[in-house]
């Protein structure tokens, strides 16, 4: 409040006087451009535009002015002080966005800090490989089908035209399980799963089974008493061995690539009849035998790998598992996953699959 | 099978140009596949030279071995024509012998440098050599005499030794039993290249007139059996050099004329023969079944005891051969034999393969015999072998006496035919092959085709046994035509329903454990007693009742698990000393529970009917699909963000808890005893009811037992169990939008009240508007008082339809405890 004035003067007061009001302006404006943080501004705004300021007073003096004059001492402070309240705005964005820029500049982080609070899990390569080789042949319109470890000694050799006194049986070291005459066997190879399906499916059939087998094999880089297969079987009137050469070109170019293809070679499985060897084209040299003028060390210089067995299903297992050879023929196949697996990962050594190493798997991540 | 190939091209005319790489390259494509190739000799560079021994002086050495000081005269070879001085350390040769020798400059197989030196107090140049060190046997039982014809001193050794035989060894499938001869591969390579075919069982055999030795047959297991008898043989006569050369090519040791000369006959034509001392056998020969506990001492001097099974070669004395696999010991050709009697027979393959297999005495002959010899080659064998002795070893031959249905045409098992139709072939290989290339395939093979309209009939020859079904003949056109010609075309599109759900879930759920931080293994499944004492399993627990193997890898591991555990946690402990700070693990396989039930054999005639299989998969052991996760160590890192977290029972909890949301499955946990974990901190988790497995904190003795961190968790759940229980729909959730009131309560409760109790009181008090209910603190203390413990829970309600009021909020909160304290003592702090 403003005490009483010596000077009063009912016409002309000082405070709103033309220079007076555009010093006060003048003088804010002044103050409001040199405010350089928001606190600066903050104590502009007290100075300039609070209750005590110069403008604000000046406009309380107005109702003092006789009515005629009223209005434009009125007009006067209340640009004046538009004006004020705009540049307060205007810096006061300016400011405030300075401020802004700063925070975020002060906040700036070492994004490089490590992040890994919980370390990575990972699903092992050999069941994305399985799951990899399984969705092939899914999207051919294949199913997957599956059987168990440990297996009846029929559906493992007897249905499989590898009766008691085969001699093939003495090719394949089966672990037995006690007592023998129960006949129980560790499955020696997944082709139990298509006698299996033969037996509770009706034909058209096209299944994979990718798995596990036994082998009493020492165990050592190449050899394992545990290994897995992947195993396929089509059933179908008019299937033939070019069915099969191309149902193996499709998945050899699909698990490593184009220009990778079979090649086969006459062989023996009791189960099937032509019998085969399938090679594959070395898909470290690509087939061409030498890389850079040197032998290629995978396939030995030969272009070629050893990839599994297949054939056409021998129609005595055919019969045993209730297809009728007359109406209907098949093919099947069988590869080694894991080595496989080894092919399109370059493993060196088959162990590493299989004893647990974290580092390994988390290599590979979920997928392969 | 090792077959040199200039044995092999006595039998066929192989065009001259053909080289050894374009030979095996089409028996390959053929199924005869090569397996190596190998030069005798290679390796041996430099003076290698026949050497005539002038003088050998043995002198005794002060560590008690005797050398010989030898004058070798080596012709002009060492360019002086004056005696090499050689010390030998083989006593096997004299003075006059024909040696072989490698002068200084030479080098043997292995990079053996040869140079003049000192030694024994003499100046050695060169060295008389062993079979062994020129690699061309195992043999070390001294240095290689030489005949007395052989060329004169200086003579380059190697044409007299034969090196630079070029030796193909072949990898032979067990159907082509033909291949396992020279006779069979020559076949083979004749009508590869189509060229001129001189079979060596073509041979003109005497009549038999009954001179022979005499046999009897008494049993069905023989079929064929063929005598022949030499008086006057010489037991000293050694073997040519020509047999020892292709015996030793085909890795067979070389032991006497006899032998030696039964084997070579064996190689060439496929059939296996037996040598008799004549003056050792008392009666007839018979051949019987044996008696059980007969025993025979064999040929490799181990006393046998005989099975009713095996098939007998006797005489008056009892034994003199397990037909088809190894002689006796008794009647054996020694250095005195002058009488030889020479069996050459065929033998049933199962009765041949059973004895062998019980025997454990896998021989030469028994490996032809259980795939099928030519029935009609024993009197070319026996002659061959005859005429080879006789040659060799002086003597002649007396007599000649056969026996068994075989032996003549009426009573022989007529030829097998094969009837097709003739676009078989063309049909299940998927090429075009006309009638004319079917045909003409098979009279390759040695089958007589007559064509009839659409059918084609095969007569098999005797020496393709294997050749039994239609498809048999599809895979020799599919050979002789060439698997290299089938055409690549996949089959007619399939129609699957995809994965199963089964199939989708167990993905989903290695995915999920995989996100959640766990690292899957694949481990054996097979354990011991160790294993289950290690988890603490009390006597009596199931899980030690393992599906046993008969021939386990390790004595130590002779059972199929029960349980995924042991096997985790060795791995765990595996990677923990190999330097993880932390290790989060999860497996998932099938384990194994015994049913004490015998899977039947059936024939493979037909189907079994469904009853049958259903027996068959009944006595099948049970196999569930188990998850297993261990978690030892660190289950968080330590960093700039703070303290690494030590992995807990409740992780372990936890695994199961987000696999049932994973899933849709509500897991329900409670607290359970169980071996290996802490009596305190195991929790039972179910799924309405149904355990699945069980999960918490291992028993601190687990943790020493295996060496992993104390406080290691696990977990282990059946998997199937899990699956089966996942719906098939889920269903979508209905919530509401409208606002939350929230509200805390702190309850005090005795300290043996549950968690899990508490709140199930407090869902059932509080009524439909509740939404969730959380434990957010645990205290025990002073300030609740001896034996209690105050749990603070944050509630949270809404309504589906409006804004609660301050006053409902209230009424449900305090009805929940209200509940609370009446079913479980709860005091509102």
């Amino acid at each position: 409040m403003s005490g009483p004035n010596t000077d009063y003067d009912p016409v002309e007061v000082t405070p709103l006087k033309a220079e007076e009001v555009e010093a006060a302006r003048e003088a804010a404006l002044a103050a409001i451009d040199a405010a350089t943080s928001l606190e600066e501004l903050k104590q502009a705004r007290l100075d300039h535009a609070g209750d005590r300021s110069p403008l604000a007073l000046a406009n309380r003096e107005i109702g003092a002015l006789p009515p005629a004059a009223r209005k434009e001492a009125g007009q006067r402070v209340g640009k004046a002080r538009g004006a004020v309240t705009q540049a307060l705005a205007a810096r006061q964005k300016v400011l405030e966005a300075e401020h802004e820029a700063r925070m975020l500049v002060e906040e700036t982080v070492d994004v490089t800090l490590p992040t890994d609070r919980v370390p990575a899990g990972g699903r092992h390569p050999l069941t994305t490989g399985a799951d990899y080789i399984a969705d092939i042949f899914v999207a051919m319109g294949w199913e997957v089908a599956e059987g168990p470890l440990i297996e009846a000694e029929w559906l493992n050799f007897d249905a499989l035209n590898l009766g008691p006194d085969h001699p093939a049986r003495t090719m394949q070291d089966t672990f037995w399980t006690e007592p023998a005459e129960n006949h129980v066997v560790l499955r020696t190879h997944t082709s139990p799963v298509q006698a299996r399906t033969m037996l509770t499916r009706e034909a058209p059939i096209y299944v994979v089974c990718p798995g596990r087998v036994f082998r009493t094999d020492e165990y050592d880089a190449t050899h394992s008493p545990m290994f897995h297969q992947v195993e396929g079987l089509a059933i179908d009137t008019d299937i033939s061995m070019a069915n099969l050469k191309g149902t193996l070109d499709h998945f050899a170019t699909q698990m490593f690539g184009e220009g990778i293809v079979t090649r086969f070679r006459p062989s023996y499985f009791p189960f099937t009849e032509p019998s085969a060897e399938v090679d594959l084209t070395c898909f470290v040299c690509r087939g061409a035998q030498v890389i850079d003028g040197v032998m290629c060390r995978t396939c030995k210089g030969e272009g070629w790998i050893e990839w599994g067995g297949c054939g056409i299903v021998n129609p005595r297992v055919l019969v045993a598992c209730g297809v009728d050879p007359e109406k209907y023929s098949g093919f099947a196949f069988g590869m080694g996953i894991d080595r496989t697996l080894m092919f399109r990962t370059g493993l060196s050594d088959l162990r590493t699959l299989f004893e647990g190493d974290v580092r390994l798997t988390t290599a590979f991540g979920s997928e392969l | 099978m090792k077959a040199p190939l200039s044995w092999i091209k006595e039998y066929v005319d192989l065009p001259a140009e053909l080289g050894i790489e374009e030979i095996t390259e089409r028996l390959t494509m053929l199924g005869l596949k090569l397996e190596a190739i190998e030069t005798s000799g290679a390796g041996i560079e430099g003076p290698l030279v026949v050497g005539q021994v002038l003088t050998a002086e043995k002198e005794p050495q002060k560590n008690g071995k005797v050398i010989n000081w030898c004058s070798v005269d080596v012709g002009d070879a060492n360019g002086t024509g004056e005696p090499q001085g050689i010390v030998c350390g083989a006593h096997n040769f004299g003075p006059g012998d024909k040696v072989v020798v490698i002068l200084p400059g030479g080098v043997l197989p292995g990079d053996f440098r040869i140079s003049a030196r000192k030694t024994y107090g003499h100046m050695s140049a060169g060295m008389i050599c062993s079979a062994r060190e020129l690699g061309l046997g195992e043999e070390a039982d001294g240095i290689i005499v030489l005949p007395a014809d052989a060329p004169a001193p200086g003579t380059d050794a190697r044409e007299v030794l034969g090196l630079g035989e070029e030796i193909i060894e072949f990898e032979i499938n067990p159907d082509r039993a033909y291949a396992l001869s020279m006779r069979g591969i020559a076949r083979d390579a004749a009508l590869g290249f189509d060229v001129p075919f001189h079979d060596p069982a073509q041979i003109d055999a005497p009549l038999a007139d009954g001179s022979g030795y005499p046999v009897r047959l008494d049993d069905e297991g023989c079929d064929y059996f063929v005598t022949r008898v030499i008086s006057g043989f010489d037991p000293t006569a050694p073997t040519p050099e020509f047999i020892k050369k292709r015996l030793a090519a085909t890795g067979v040791r070389s032991i006497s004329l006899a032998v030696d000369v039964s084997n070579y006959v064996m190689m060439e034509l496929g059939q296996p023969t037996h040598c008799y001392d004549k003056a050792k056998l008392s009666g007839d020969i018979v051949v019987r079944r044996a008696q059980e506990g007969e025993k025979i001492t064999t040929l490799d001097d181990v006393v046998r005891v005989l099975s009713e099974e095996d098939l007998l070669i006797t005489d008056d004395s009892g034994p003199i051969g397990i037909a088809g696999v190894m002689g006796g010991a008794s009647t054996e050709i020694s250095e005195t034999t002058t009488e030889i009697v020479v069996e050459a027979a065929h033998f049933d393959p199962t009765t041949v393969f059973r004895s062998q297999k019980r025997h454990k005495l896998p021989s030469e002959a028994s490996k032809r015999f259980e795939r099928g010899v030519d029935p009609l080659l024993p009197p070319a064998a026996a002659e061959r072998v005859v005429e080879l002795l006789v040659e060799h070893g002086g003597g002649q031959a007396v007599g000649v006496t056969e026996v068994g249905p075989t032996a003549s045409p009426e009573t022989r098992r007529p030829l097998t035919t094969i009837t097709i139709p003739v676009d078989l072939p063309a049909r299940i290989i998927g090429l075009d092959i006309d009638r004319a290339t079917v045909v003409k395939s098979l009279e390759l093979v040695g089958c007589d085709v007559t064509v009839s309209g659409e059918s084609l009939t095969a007569t098999v020859p005797t020496y393709r046994v294997d050749l039994t079904d239609p498809y048999d003949l599809v895979e020799e056109v599919a050979r002789i035509v060439g698997y290299d010609k089938v055409p690549s075309v996949l089959p007619r599109r399939a129609t699957g329903s995809g994965l199963t759900r089964a199939q989708q879930l167990r993905r989903r759920i290695g995915r999920a454990l995989a996100g959640a931080g766990l690292v899957e293994v694949v481990d054996f499944p097979f354990v011991g007693e160790a294993d289950f004492t290690s988890l603490g399993l009390p006597a009596d627990d199931p899980r030690r009742n393992t599906v046993k193997l008969a021939n386990p890898l390790s004595s130590e591991e002779p059972g199929y698990t029960t349980t995924l555990l042991p096997g985790l946690l060795k791995v765990a402990a595996r990677n923990v000393s190999r330097g993880q700070d932390g290790v989060a693990l999860f497996e998932t396989a099938t384990v194994a529970f015994p049913v004490d039930q015998a899977a039947p054999i059936y024939g493979v005639d037909r189907r079994p009917t469904t009853e049958e299989l259903e027996k068959l998969l009944a006595a099948i052991p049970r196999q569930p699909l188990h998850l297993a996760v261990v978690l030892a160590g660190e289950r968080t890192r330590g960093g700039w963000w703070g303290a690494a977290e030590t992995a807990s029972w409740a992780d372990a909890i936890d695994v199961v808890r987000r696999l049932g949301s994973e899933l849709g499955v509500p897991v329900e946990v409670a607290s359970a005893s169980r071996a290996p974990w802490h009596p305190g901190r195991c929790a039972v988790v179910s799924v309405d009811g149904v355990e699945l497995g069980h999960a918490g904190e291992l028993h601190p003795n687990v943790c020493k037992a295996f060496g992993l961190p104390a406080r290691s968790a696990a977990v282990e759940i059946d998997l199937d169990l899990l699956i089966s229980k996942v719906p098939a729909t889920a269903a979508g959730p209905v919530f509401s939008t409208m606002p939350v009131a929230k509200e805390d309560v702190a309850l005090t409760v005795p300290v043996d009240v549950t968690v899990a109790a508490v709140e199930a009181a407090l869902r059932e008090g509080a009524g439909e508007l509740l939404e969730t209910v959380r434990l957010f603190d645990v205290y025990e203390g002073d300030q609740v008082g001896e034996g209690k413990k105050s749990l603070a829970f944050a509630l949270r309600f809404r309504a589906p339809d409006r804004t609660l009021k301050a006053e409902e909020t209230a009424a449900a909160r305090d009805a929940a405890v209200a509940r609370a304290a009446e079913l479980t003592g709860a005091v509102q702090r």
